[in-house]
């Protein structure tokens, strides 16, 4: 690991601290009255709020993931360090693109 | 009528990587170190029988091994405190090759020693007066925490992080290096930062402490990678890690 997937890895583990705590309560608050999809795209339709909130979710998340998985790869399997850095960066891109959808779809489609 | 001699179950490893285990059977005593016990097998039953040992008195470093499962310096323990239903299991330390019974190969450790650059570097010339070091200057305090360290090879043994990735530095090493830090008389203190952050350096430590639980003279490994963990970005971030 180097001393800037570290300082990434720590950081986004620090951002994903709030954004998992609020993502949860408003889980637990939004089904209250029930769930449905109405409901939700409701809320998050044309709203940057959630637009920023869910991309640095993403953004966090992917790469905390991609780094996460690249330092298992390194430890537990033979493989080297481009094949994990490697595996780990397209880890990253592909939840990149599978989570830029996920909020384009709730907020702009 | 004397009480019959209480006697030790002791099982040793013998051979190199490849191997079994022995057992011998060792008269039990009052007051005997897991050393002691070893030697009676060396000098009484099977002189062939290699293990390493120096000073008996906990400051080389030279014994330790394997006792029951748990690394440990053999010469300051004592053979109450570890034995299990009076049976002993001794077996080379773990992460490092085997030469022979209870000798490992400690060149691996001492190598990734000098690549972390645990040593001093001299500036450049002579200096004119002496360099003076407060004992409550901060620097001068952290190396004394990390200093006292034996060599012994416990923590490297311990450590899951240098069973998992043979390139890791281990927490030997990267103790040496963070005591080198501290040390404000080295020329090229930044050297000893851009040999820790190699590609198994200080940051892939998990702060799993098994170096700091482990250590024998209670050091703490996992606190001074911690300290390179931070100065090592420092430097990172100020653009002197070329």
């Amino acid at each position: 690991m180097t001393p800037l997937s570290y300082l990434l890895q720590r950081g986004t583990a620090m951002a994903l601290v709030p954004l998992v705590i609020i993502h949860l309560a408003v889980i637990i608050w939004a089904i209250q009255g029930g769930l449905s999809a109405e409901e939700i795209l409701s809320r998050t339709r044309g709203s940057l709020l959630w637009a920023a909130f869910y991309g640095l979710f993403v953004l966090a998340a992917a790469i905390h993931a991609g780094i996460g998985v690249q330092t298992v790869l390194r430890e537990w399997t033979p493989l080297g360090r481009r094949a994990a850095t490697g595996l780990g960066h397209g880890l990253i891109a592909l939840l990149l693109v599978l989570g830029a959808r996920a909020v384009y779809a709730v907020v702009w489609a | 009528m004397s009480p019959p001699e209480r006697v030790l179950k002791v099982d040793i490893w013998r051979g190199g990587e490849s191997g079994r285990t022995q057992r011998f059977e060792v008269p039990e005593r009052e007051n005997q170190t897991v050393l002691d016990v070893v030697t009676y097998i060396q000098r009484h039953l099977d002189a062939a029988l290699a293990y390493r040992f120096a000073c008996r008195v906990g400051v080389c470093g030279s014994c330790a091994m394997t006792v029951n499962g748990r690394p440990r310096w053999t010469c300051r323990t004592h053979v109450s405190r570890v034995v299990r239903r009076g049976k002993l299991s001794l077996a080379p330390l773990a992460n490092l090759p085997v030469i022979r019974d209870l000798v490992t190969d400690m060149t691996p450790f001492f190598e990734k020693w000098q690549a972390a650059r645990g040593r001093f570097v001299p500036g450049d010339g002579p200096r004119d007066e002496m360099a003076a070091v407060s004992p409550g200057e901060k620097h001068r305090i952290a190396a004394s925490d990390a200093i006292e360290c034996i060599n012994c090879g416990v923590c490297h043994a311990a450590c899951d992080l240098v069973s998992w990735r043979e390139d890791y530095l281990g927490p030997a090493a990267l103790n040496r290096a963070w005591a080198a830090w501290n040390d404000v008389r080295d020329g090229d203190r930044n050297g000893i930062l851009r040999a820790v952050v190699s590609g198994g350096g200080c940051h892939n430590c998990h702060t799993h402490q098994s170096c700091a639980e482990h250590c024998p003279v209670s050091l703490n490994p996992t606190f001074s990678i911690a300290g390179l963990k931070r100065e090592t970005l420092k430097a990172k971030l100020r653009g002197e890690l070329k």
